[in-house]
């Protein structure tokens, strides 16, 4: 940043007699910890200066809210022309189950939903299928069909809420069933507004939902985004997400870096699939990330996160649209931050996350709840963590200002740090041709496992600490109360699947797959034909399974 | 002859993929000197047995954060005695409600760790327990 050269010389000759003072006083009180680092083993320094900003250009580096580099924000009015979406991800056990949550969530206050499925609907298996067992309902809601689906989204009003789906390998089923439903209410395509997660590469990398190998499951995501942009303009085909690259084990810089590598991969196949310019699709990719407990690392991470995205889009693939050149993001705090024992402190690791989200500027967050890291949240549990986004926002003034934190020696300089390591990345997976061959290689998932190894290292020579686990550890424990999710659920999803065989129109099923696995094979969009089936009430796993049998199944790895 | 390691196999039976913890615990297993097969995610009961069987393994370690190792484990141990094979030890790990810890042991998971348990711990429990079959 530019400082007159007065300001320059007694900054100089201020650090350098604050440096000597600092030797002095080691001499008789030693720092308490060896080592100063965040979350992710980044060397933080015990002061940053205006020299650490000597080459960052206040026009160019930093600018204004909606200006390039968007470094601080992509809407000119930052938080008071609105605050981020409340977006609470839920779903457990039957559609009806899941409905009276969201019906719960809105009533107070929230302002967005966001669907969790059970582990069979992630993974394209109907609920009575041999792999389904034990897990139906269980860490989500089971979808089957269209039926299940209505029953979600009952009384809901798709034309004024905007629905999240996390739902990855079996996307355009559920998409479809989206649309198919909207249809049924008489809410046209293009007033409904929400977004699938459809990132298939970070399911390679770390989430490991996957069904066919990477190079169709892009393809299927070109479809997607193809679709959204022709008939569903409000929706976001894809979010693009490094959360899970978090939760996994990455550090932050492998999350950001792996991330919006992810973006240029699947930007790159949209151009060469699909006859589209880059801004006919660009303003409607959105993004999703972690926000760990490391406050500062995580703020400059989400800042960082958009000055790349910005300059990727502009520079790489030529965006004219400045909406092109937009990075939106939801953010989740981080799951894996949280600890099982003396759980109720999770409330205090929450808040500061979600702070972290909020100095980096998220259009939406979901906090997690205090019982997450033992299983589904309770009503009482997920009230606590809405409340407290709703006491972010209209209690501690943090939306009275845009970017707060801009200008600081150490936020800006960590902000440019993380960006020069993010790049190294991305250039070292350009290098090996792109991300889909990097995972081919196995480089992001082992990166990751190396990091996570480390942490957990560090986690037990107590050179990292998490509190009531390896430091302030403590007998007495107070328990919360546990939601279990009914074994019945998943009989109750068996016995539905069987009426529904009976009775509907099993030849428009046939067809309807059939002309499924026509498009999968001549290229042709396979979003029409999905949302033909479901209307004929396929069930996910019918359709799954002609992805599987015209595309082949991927197998984990097992890396470690 | 040299010692025969022991050798540990880290099962993820079941749709679930939270793999963090299987996987730095085979790379802990494979630091202390065992023999480590690491099945990756999305493995059923059967497979994991009848791996378990192929594999000769000394313990099979199962670790499930889904919710359904109340089905998925005992399922595996029953596996492994119709095969014959019950004496390959079988513990298991990930977010199990304290709950659930008896009617696990009740069916033949001979241990259990929860998250907050140390490597060296699982380590430890594992030399004491296992001797290498030859």
């Amino acid at each position: 940043m530019y400082f007159s050269d007065e300001t320059q010389k007694a900054s100089r000759k201020l650090t350098e007699q604050w440096q000597a003072n600092v030797q002095n006083t080691l001499k008789t009180n030693t720092d308490w910890k060896n080592r100063f680092s965040t979350v992710s083993d980044l060397d933080i320094k015990r002061l940053y200066t205006p020299e650490d900003l000597q080459n960052t250009d206040f026009a160019r580096d930093i600018g204004a809210p909606g200006e390039f580099p968007y470094l601080r924000g992509n809407q000119v009015t930052g938080y008071r022309g609105q605050p981020w979406t409340f977006r609470m991800f839920s779903g457990m056990g039957s559609a009806e189950d899941t409905n009276a949550r969201w019906h719960l969530l809105l009533r107070e206050g929230q302002t967005g939903l966001s669907t969790a499925f059970d582990f069979p609907t992630l993974m394209g298996y109907d609920s009575d299928s041999p792999k389904a067992l034990g897990e139906v309902g269980k860490c989500g809601v089971a979808i089957d069909t269209l039926e299940d689906f209505l029953a979600l989204i009952d009384d809901i009003p798709l034309d004024r809420v905007t629905t999240s789906m996390t739902i990855n390998p079996p996307a355009t089923v559920l998409w479809a069933m989206y649309c198919a439903a909207a249809e049924i209410k008489g809410v046209p395509l293009n007033q409904i507004g929400g977004t699938i997660q459809n990132d298939m590469l970070k399911e390679f990398i770390a989430q490991k939902t996957f069904m066919c190998p990477p190079e169709p499951s892009v393809r299927l995501i070109s479809d997607t985004v193809e679709f959204g942009a022709k008939y569903v303009p409000r929706w976001n085909p894809i979010s693009i997400s490094g959360y899970h690259i978090r939760e996994a084990g990455a550090t932050a810089v492998q999350e950001l870096a792996f991330t919006l590598r992810d973006g240029i991969e699947y930007v790159e196949d949209i151009l060469r699939r699909k006859k589209m310019s880059v801004d006919d699709f660009a303003p409607r990719l959105s993004f999703f990330f972690n926000a760990h407990i490391d406050l500062f690392e995580e703020i400059c991470k989400l800042r960082a996160a958009r000055r790349i995205w910005a300059k990727v889009m502009r520079d790489r693939f030529g965006a004219k649209n400045p909406r092109s050149l937009w990075m939106r993001f939801h953010v989740q705090t981080a799951g894996c931050s949280l600890t099982a024992q003396q759980p109720y402190n999770n409330v205090v690791r929450t808040t500061i996350e979600a702070l972290a989200a909020v100095l980096g500027g998220t259009q939406s967050l979901h906090t997690n709840s205090l019982d997450e890291v033992l299983c589904l949240p309770s009503e009482h549990a997920v009230e606590i963590a809405l409340r407290t986004q709703q006491i972010l926002a209209e209690e501690t003034g943090v939306v009275n200002t845009i970017d707060p934190l801009a200008g600081s020696y150490f936020v800006e300089s960590l902000t440019n740090e993380m960006e020069a390591k993010a790049w190294e990345y991305i250039e070292k997976i350009d290098a090996m041709g792109g991300m889909v061959a990097a995972i081919e290689r196995g480089y992001p998932q082992m990166e990751i496992a190396d990091a996570a190894y480390t942490f957990q290292r560090q986690i037990e020579a107590k050179e990292k600490i998490m509190v009531g686990v390896n430091k302030y550890a403590t007998e007495a424990q107070h328990p919360v109360p546990l939601v279990e999710i009914d074994e019945k659920v998943g009989e109750e999803q068996i016995r539905r699947l069987k009426d529904l065989r009976r009775r509907r129109d099993s030849r428009a099923v046939s067809q309807s797959l059939a002309d499924l696995r026509a498009a999968c094979k001549n290229g042709a969009n396979v979003m029409p034909h999905c949302i033909t089936a479901v209307k004929n009430l396929a069930t996910e796993q019918e359709i799954c399974d002609v992805y599987r049998e015209v595309y082949g199944e991927y197998r984990d790895p097992g890396l470690y | 002859m040299p010692e025969r390691k022991i050798r540990v196999m880290v099962a993820k039976p079941g749709l679930d993929g939270h793999d963090r913890g299987a996987r730095i615990l085979a790379r802990c297993f494979r630091d202390a000197g065992f023999e480590v097969i690491y099945t990756g995610c999305h493995q059923t009961p059967e497979q994991v047995a009848a791996a378990a069987i192929q594999e000769d393994v000394d313990l099979v370690g199962l670790s499930c954060l889904s919710g359904a190792h109340r089905i998925l484990f005992p399922r595996v141990v029953e596996l492994l005695r119709e095969k014959n094979a019950s004496d390959i030890t079988v513990i298991g790990g990930g977010i199990i409600p304290e709950q659930d810890f008896q009617m696990l042991y009740d069916a033949g998971i001979q241990a259990i760790f929860t998250p907050g348990a140390s490597l060296d711990s699982i380590v430890d429990w594992i030399r004491t327990h296992i001797q290498a079959r030859n």
